[in-house]
């Protein structure tokens, strides 16, 4: 029986300690500071709008910890010894371990902004984030959004619900278009704007000006511009939380360095989730990822290996998916914002101007490479199939109904869709009738 | 434009403030006269033995005004002090002796002859007395709901503020509207004397309908039907974006309405029996009931096809309709409690208990209302057969009747309305379909183990965010099986549809598909990170 800690009781932490005890008996031990119990972060905007109360994100109940013998300290870790192998705690105690999976997350990007530190200026990342947000909006009369990401417009949705003035700057030409191509990117622009969201494109942040009790009280943009606002959100980006590793002998990059196993430099020391950093990024992804199901994937891998099945950190075809105010997005496989040379490109948009599906194809093979899918929900196992497959974008578009997974009566789009791509490409695709024997193959074999 | 949105929406709580304060509030007021014909048939109906009561109370009651409580009262004083003489006599006689019950004389015996009082002002108004109580509480509603077409901004989940508002999230507010529910029934089922005044408010509609004066359910068909369509306009706001609901608004709300409500009625217009074509039993508990036999039987042609369509409707058309399309087609696109509880129901869905413990409550009271059901009715049909008469002793000192009786009172009218209903604001809006309704519990049975229905996962998307489960008025832990990739194959889940409504990540969708194990409940390789199983969890647990 060994003795694992884990620091950080999120998805990464917890699935791993979840793993460890259905494989094995070992001593579990999970550290963090955060909260008593893991909930879950991508849900912090719903509380804040009144969706849910912070119970409702908590996806087990709490007896459920003890039940499976999983420890609970809360504590932040400060130091991590590897020769003693002993984490020391802010509540001045130490704990020894065998092994140790360090899975601390992110925190939100500062880039030395004057004024980044007055009160009513916060990232959103952790609960007591949440909490000082919660608080400086309560006289709030006007918020401003620095940094156009997932988490910017999920903080200006839920700041806009209160009837708050929101003015959202972000950075580039259009909203995410680092990631999103031009119309799927357009398309948001528009949709924030309908929302009375003030979005100023091109525009970033040079300081923010305090009051005389130490409260924002306006932002100075690159452009000069002062905007009055009293409450401030950071939302630039992530980057791994791994500061109080930095005198520990653990090498680190701008996360931790892991290897595909997840194992760090040092024997025995693990790292999972947002602050694990690969040497090379695995496919086309990137080193670092941060998001929410690839830290359940590394959880239970680093389960695996710890009891006594080393295994490699495989996480599959990309997918992802996110909510922009009223308009869901998701995407399987890889559609840049710019197309490769290689790559074709085939874009539909709904007349309301609220949804689209975006195809990535390989103009010399025709192999389907990926989409982005908006206002329209798909069908994850189909994607994955396809993309297992190698099929080609002809493939996927005469099958595009099987994919469906919007709520039944919904208008269907598949026979429009297809009729466009006919006319663009001078083909003759028929769309294939919705087959349960196709669908089921994929679900049960794969 | 959204300020004057907002004007036109507080003008609407005022309205209907207004008409639930008039309604409410005539119960205090009003005053009844028995006149001496009015009474004599009342004691004719009755069969009233007692000379001394006949004689005491006609001395005390007739031809005066008075309250519909001091006539109430009189009249139950009357038959305490009635009885006391009867039982004083050297010999008793007990024909004479006038049974009184809490929870039965007040409907049976003092209700008629309140009702039929009722004298003044409400009787000579009843347009106006219609206007002043519903027409201002639908007008009102629909001035309250309407404008959230403009403020709710474009159409999208807006469950903004559920959880901070008292009335949503088991504030005082949502208290007072319990208490408030709660009374209601309890006047409604045990105490309908109280409520004649509401009662004349839809007088006249019932007279146009089926030519009769309206009766205390005649009042809650009316105000159930009204009651829904305000809420339903509600959802349509709500959910303008999403066919999934709006079709189902629609479709529940005209079953209601026609099915429950207009077709029934008429039926009685025409002389046929009262009969509502959807109701299957054992959520028709009394369709076997003897009465009701005889009723339909002796009704000609119409009344043996409502008979067979009755016993058709619950062994063959209910399981054949819940294997092809789930437990959902009744729960909740025909029936009336389910309609109500997607309608004035829904603002409170979000507070059923989602715990493990609740989901252990959950099976063993709705099978043992299914069992309490089918005994009670096996021994209806038993005596039924045998003519035996239901008064008489079976066994235990107890009697059929007593049974009907016992079952009509703990479960038609405690749990399915004073709790059922009445706690929508506290315990959320399916309590009564989730824990106590024996139709469900036989339709979950079906559909946990022979259905095309489930509930899809889509793969790897489930960010654990937990709005599914939050927004689930049957207390299913969605996100339990959800976040682990696996399909959702639940008795208890009526098809709703809002866990895919509410889902950020467009995780969930109800559909129809083989009805093989590893369709429907077999965990998909797409996700790894497997999550534990709630099933063997609970297995564990036992
Ligand atoms: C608002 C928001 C919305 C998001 N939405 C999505 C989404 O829709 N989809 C998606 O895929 N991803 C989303 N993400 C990203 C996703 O939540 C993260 O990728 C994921 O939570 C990372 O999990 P983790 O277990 O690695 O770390 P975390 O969840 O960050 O958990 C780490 C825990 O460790 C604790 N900790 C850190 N340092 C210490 C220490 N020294 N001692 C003790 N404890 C410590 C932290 O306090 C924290 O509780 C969102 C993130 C945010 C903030
Ligand atoms: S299924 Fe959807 S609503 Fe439910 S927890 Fe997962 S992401 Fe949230």
């Amino acid at each position: 029986m060994k003795n694992v800690v884990i620091i950080g009781n999120g998805i990464a932490g917890v699935t791993a300690a979840r793993h460890i005890r259905k494989k094995s008996d070992h001593k579990i031990t999970i550290i963090s500071g955060e909260t008593d119990y893991f909930f879950s972060r991508t849900a912090l905007m719903y509380i804040f709008m009144g969706h849910m109360k912070f119970e409702h994100t908590q996806p087990y109940e709490n007896w459920f910890w003890k039940k499976n013998r999983i420890d609970l300290v809360k504590a932040f870790v400060t130091k991590v010894d590897t020769v003693s192998k002993t984490v020391s705690l802010d509540n001045n105690t130490n704990l020894n371990y065998d092994d140790l999976i360090i899975a601390t997350g992110s925190k939100p990007n500062k880039f030395g902004w004057p004024g980044q530190d007055l009160k009513g200026v916060s990232g959103m990342y952790s609960k007591q984030d949440l909490d000082a947000i919660t608080e400086s909006s309560k006289d709030c009369h006007r918020a401003v959004i620095v940094g156009g990401g997932l988490i910017g417009i999920e903080m200006a949705e839920m700041l806009a619900s209160k009837n708050i003035p929101v003015t959202f700057l972000v950075r580039e030409t259009s909203f995410w278009n680092g990631v999103l191509p031009e119309g799927e990117s357009d398309m948001v622009n528009r949709h924030i704007r309908e929302h009375h969201i003030d979005l100023k494109l091109q525009t970033g942040l040079s300081e923010i000006i305090s009051d005389e009790n130490g409260r924002a009280k306006a932002i100075v943009t690159d452009k000069g511009e002062t905007i009055a606002c009293n409450l401030v959100g950071l939302t630039a980006g992530v980057s791994p939380n791994i500061d109080f590793l930095k005198d520990s002998t653990i090498e680190l990059g701008r996360g931790v360095m892991v290897n595909r196993k997840l194992e760090t430099s040092v024997p025995n020391v693990y790292a999972i989730g947002d602050c694990a950093q690969q040497h090379e990024g695995i496919g086309e992804r990137r080193p670092i990822e941060a998001v929410w199901y690839t830290g359940k994937m590394m959880g239970e891998t680093v389960a695996r290996t710890i009891c006594g099945e080393p295994s490699d950190y495989t996480p599959g075809h990309w997918f992802n998916s996110a909510k922009f105010l009223d308009i869901e997005y998701q995407t399987y496989g890889w559609v840049w914002a710019q197309p490769k040379e290689n790559e074709g490109r085939f874009y539909w948009e709904h007349k309301d101007g609220k949804k689209c599906v975006h195809f990535n194809y390989d103009k010399n093979t025709r192999k389907f490479i990926g989409l982005n899918t908006f206002g329209i929900r798909l069908r994850h196992n189909m994607f994955d199939k396809w993309l297992k497959e190698e099929r080609s974008v002809e493939h996927v578009l005469e099958h595009l109904k099987d994919a469906n997974f919007d709520p039944e009566f919904y208008d269907q789009h598949e026979t429009e869709i297809l009729e466009k791509f006919n006319q663009e490409n001078n083909t003759n695709l028929v769309s294939k009738k919705k087959s349960w024997k196709r669908i089921l193959q994929n679900a049960i074999n794969l | 434009m959204n300020t004057q949105m907002k004007t036109i929406k507080n003008i609407g709580y005022i309205l209907t403030f207004l008409g639930f304060l008039f309604f409410a509030g005539s119960i205090f007021t009003g005053s009844y006269k028995v006149t001496p014909e009015a009474y004599t048939n009342w004691i004719n109906s009755k069969g009233i033995k007692s000379e001394y009561f006949i004689e005491n109370t006609q001395k005390a009651i007739v031809d005066k005004e008075m309250s519909a409580w001091a006539l109430s009262h009189e009249i139950i004083d009357q038959a305490k002090a009635s009885n006391e003489f009867q039982k004083k006599q050297t010999e008793i006689d007990w024909n004479k002796i006038i049974h009184i019950k809490w929870n039965k004389t007040s409907k049976e015996y003092i209700f008629p002859l309140v009702k039929a009082a009722a004298t003044g002002w409400f009787v000579d108004n009843t347009a106006l007395w219609f206007f002043l109580t519903f027409g201002l509480a639908i007008i009102g509603g629909l001035m309250v709901f309407i404008p959230d077409y403009k403020l709710l901004g474009p159409a999208g989940i807006k469950n903004n503020g559920i959880f901070q508002h008292s009335a949503t999230n088991r504030g005082i507010v949502g208290f007072v509207a319990a208490f408030f529910f709660v009374s209601f029934y309890v006047l409604l089922y045990f105490f309908p004397n109280y409520i004649v005044n509401p009662i004349l408010a839809v007088d006249g509609i019932s007279k146009s309908l089926s030519g009769n004066p309206a009766s205390q359910w005649f009042l809650y068909g009316f105000m159930y039907c009204s009651v829904m369509t305000v809420f339903a306009v509600r959802m349509f706001i709500k959910y303008r974006h999403n066919k999934y609901q709006l079709i189902r608004t629609g479709v529940v709300l005209f079953f209601q309405i026609a099915f429950a409500f207009l077709l029934p009625e008429i039926l009685v217009a025409f002389n046929q029996p009262w009969f509502d074509f959807k109701n299957a039993w054992p959520l028709n508990y009394s369709f076997f009931f003897d009465w009701n036999i005889n009723g339909l039987i002796s009704s000609g042609n119409l009344g043996i096809f409502m008979f067979v369509w009755g016993i058709l409707l619950t062994v063959i058309i209910v399981p054949v309709m819940v294997y092809f399309y789930g437990k959902r087609w009744y729960c909740s696109w025909v029936c009336g409690c389910g309609g109500l509880a997607e309608t004035l129901g829904d603002p409170y869905r979000q507070l059923s208990d989602k715990s493990l413990f609740s989901w252990k409550v959950e099976r063993w009271l709705i099978h043992t209302v299914l069992a309490f059901a089918t005994i009670m009715t096996l021994l209806t049909l038993y005596i039924y057969f045998a003519e035996i008469p239901s008064w008489k002793e079976l066994f235990w000192g107890i009697s059929v009747y007593d049974v009907q009786t016992l079952y009509g009172f703990l479960i038609g009218s405690i749990f399915s309305g004073v709790i059922g209903t009445g706690f929508y604001p506290i315990l959320g809006n399916r309590v009564w379909c989730r824990f106590g309704c024996p139709l469900a519990a036989y339709m979950g049975l079906v559909q946990r183990f022979k259905s095309r229905f489930r509930i899809t996962t889509n793969g790897g998307q489930c960010i654990s965010c937990g709005n599914c489960s939050t927004y689930c008025e049957q207390g299913i832990d969605v996100r339990s099986y959800a976040q682990k990739g696996q399909n959702i194959v639940r008795s208890s889940c009526v098809g709703c549809g809002v866990c895919s409504a509410v889902c950020p990540r467009g995780v969930l969708k109800l559909e129809n598909g083989p009805n093989t194990d590893a369709s429907r409940t077999e965990v998909s390789d797409v996700t790894l990170g497997n999550d534990i199983d709630l099933l063997e969890m609970l297995k564990k647990n036992d």
